[in-house]
């Protein structure tokens, strides 16, 4: 057993923290929050660096590293700020189903774009009507000689306005019986006809980051742009989950961090009742506790990234990982606000965004309870008789 | 072009609590962030880009335990070629001149056209490292370079800047020891293609016995200087120190002047 970071993870994890401290403004970030708009400028230089997909082979753009490096760097820029870090660490977001997945052409057509900062890819499973339960959905995807023809309704598609591929997650065997073995991933680009994605409007938090509702209507794809086997779709998110919910971990875990920091930072400079706000035990055991739940957070992150590395999958690992880092994340932020008392509930004191920006850590990609049916199941076996 | 960066790895002290320990002739320096010394971190830039503009390798040396290796490998994956970490135990509690000469010994016997320093450290601030060495080099060196014009037929044009707006143009004969002003360039990020170039780069470490040296050539037997004392000067009679956030202070700060008559 080895807790110690290599040395080449430290590097990364040293060069991740200096590119966000000197490039993720404050003011910006304030500025990008109101506008609802994408960090793009950083993003770009966030790929020069070879910070995005950098768990991707070099073969297609990558920097051939693992699943806990790319976690170190979403732990730092989430660290450094919420939003801006949540925006840039998701502009990969569903690669790795075409990564895991897809066939050679479409790796080396998808893949380096999004490491060189010239495209963003999106994932779109769940549907208004089929959330936590994508075990039947209502998007088609239907065979007519060449190609597929898509129509549905997909929402809450993370990238949706801003993506220029989508992995969509369809219906290829309205019959087939249970439905999920009828389903099928296939790539769809922006801008093919009848294909339209909506910005979904204001929301709690991650507001850099488009959120959309996306609808297919007639939308002709050809065949080639099935990923991986057919009918395999459902299966094949099942697994992408596995690996994705550990980035979303790291993001929930960069995000407690980043409160953490500076609710540290209030207690220590804050006097009230003639003494640093730190000085009463009431904060120091405040302080206490949250720093016990990010190192806990960040044992299970890291050790579900550096198993999956092993080329082990265990859901029932990365599910406790995002279940707990998304909750830890949610309370951590809480509590610094407490700490900075009036001032964490202004937006200009960070604290606050930090709280709306982690709840989703809790929704997206799994909601908390459905991780904990995943971890009962695995416990317990099937939770239905 | 061989190009030579002396750096240091140093505290961060400029935002830290500190805290005088034992001995009252240093500070406590657990618990405090280590990173590449600012004006360094210019040298290792310049370092890079005039191998870029000139070709030839950059070597970076530094002095100091293991953990300074995390501050070579920096510099390694910023794009040096090669690395020279000098420990001893020796070397512990080295002046600016005791540092000058184990610098003097290592350098040496390498080839090299140009070695550059930063103007000084951020943890003692002496600012005597790189004119010492140059000294103890027989080469020559220009202090406080915030340009470097270019270099020609063995000869550099480099700026210094000089108060009152002035701006000094030096030409010298190389090699030579530059101690280079922060703000001369823009400093690289690390990328994640360079650390990973770091993996087949080799840091040499070299100890008193291998640079040829003394005990007594190093360290406090070495050293001109001796830190008697570290302290927090009282605060001074006629201060008032402010507390408060930023908004409260400021408040107070307007409500004293204007108590005092400084506005109107």
């Amino acid at each position: 057993m080895d807790f110690e970071l290599t040395d080449e993870q430290r590097d990364i994890q040293r060069a991740a923290r200096e590119f966000a401290q000197g490039e993720f403004d404050r003011e910006l970030a304030l500025e990008l929050e109101r506008n609802h708009a994408f960090p793009k400028s950083i993003w770009k230089k966030a790929c020069e660096l070879g910070f995005i997909g950098l768990h991707f082979p070099e073969a297609y753009g990558g920097q051939g590293l693992g699943i806990l490096e790319n976690a170190l760097v979403v732990e730092e820029f989430c660290r450094q700020d919420s939003g801006i870090g949540v925006a840039l660490t998701l502009a990969d977001f569903s690669s790795e189903v075409i990564l895991r997945f897809g066939t050679e052409a479409q790796k080396r057509k998808y893949l380096p774009p999004i490491t060189r900062g010239e495209a963003i890819s999106a994932g779109a499973y769940t549907e208004p009507d089929h959330g936590s339960d994508i075990t039947r959905l209502s998007t088609t995807a239907i065979r007519k000689g060449e190609e597929f023809v898509i129509n549905g309704t997909k929402t809450f598609i993370t990238n949706g306005t801003l993506a220029d591929h989508f992995v969509v997650l369809c219906h290829t065997n309205p019959e087939a019986d249970p439905p999920y073995r009828g389903m099928c991933t296939i790539l769809v680009e922006k801008g093919t006809p009848g294909f339209q994605a909506t910005e979904l409007g204001d929301k709690m938090g991650i507001r850099m980051t488009s959120t959309a509702e996306l609808s297919f209507s007639d939308v002709h794809v050809p065949l080639e742009n099935l990923i991986g086997e057919e009918n395999r779709g459902f299966y094949q998110v099942l697994e992408f989950f596995d690996e994705s919910r550990i980035e979303i971990a790291a993001q929930a875990l960069g995000i407690a961090q980043g409160a953490f920091d500076r609710a540290l930072a209030y207690a220590k400079e804050r006097r009230q009742f003639g003494q640093r706000i730190a000085d009463f035990q009431v904060t120091q055991h405040k302080l206490a506790d949250m720093y016990t739940k990010i190192e806990t957070a960040r044992l299970l992150t890291y050790k579900a990234a550096w198993n999956f590395d092993r080329g082990r999958i265990d859901p029932r690992l990365t599910a406790m990982a995002k279940m707990y880092a998304g909750r830890m994340s949610v309370e951590v932020a809480d509590e610094a606000i407490q700490i900075f008392g009036g001032y964490g509930y202004i937006t200009e004191y960070e604290v606050e965004r930090f709280y709306r920006d982690t709840k989703i850590m809790e929704i997206y990609e799994g909601t908390r309870e459905i991780q904990k049916n995943t971890i009962a199941s695995s416990l317990i076996g099937k939770t239905k008789g | 072009m061989e190009i030579i960066v002396c750096i240091k790895r140093v505290p961060k002290t400029a935002e830290a609590d500190l805290v005088i320990d034992k001995t009252e002739r240093d500070i406590e320096k657990e618990g405090l962030v280590f990173d590449i010394n600012e004006w360094d971190n210019y040298a290792v830039e310049e370092a890079i880009l005039l191998k870029e503009k000139y070709g030839g390798t950059v070597t970076a040396i530094s002095m100091g335990p293991e953990e300074v290796n995390e501050t070579l490998r920096r510099a390694l994956a910023m794009g040096a070629d090669q690395a020279i970490r000098l420990t001893d135990p020796g070397f512990e509690g080295s002046d600016g001149y005791a540092i000058a000469r184990v610098l003097s010994r290592a350098i040496n016997p390498l080839a090299y056209d140009l070695v550059l320093t930063g103007v000084q450290a951020e943890d003692d601030g002496y600012g005597q490292v790189g004119p010492t060495l140059a000294e103890l080099l027989g080469i020559r060196h220009v202090a406080i370079v915030n340009q470097i014009e270019g270099i020609e037929n063995g000869r550099a044009r480099v700026h210094r800047e000089l108060e009152g707006g002035l701006d000094e143009v030096i030409d010298l004969e190389l090699p030579a020891v530059l101690t280079i002003q922060t703000g001369i360039n823009e400093p690289r990020y690390v990328s994640i293609i360079g650390i990973r170039k770091v993996a087949q780069k080799e840091i040499k470490v070299l100890g008193l016995q291998d640079l040829g040296m003394k005990l007594e050539e190093a360290g406090e037997p070495g050293s001109m200087t001796v830190v008697e004392k570290v302290f927090f000067p009282p605060v001074g009679e006629g201060a008032q120190m402010l507390e408060g956030t930023m908004d409260e202070i400021s408040d107070k700060v307007i409500a004293i002047l204007k108590e005092k008559g400084g506005v109107a």
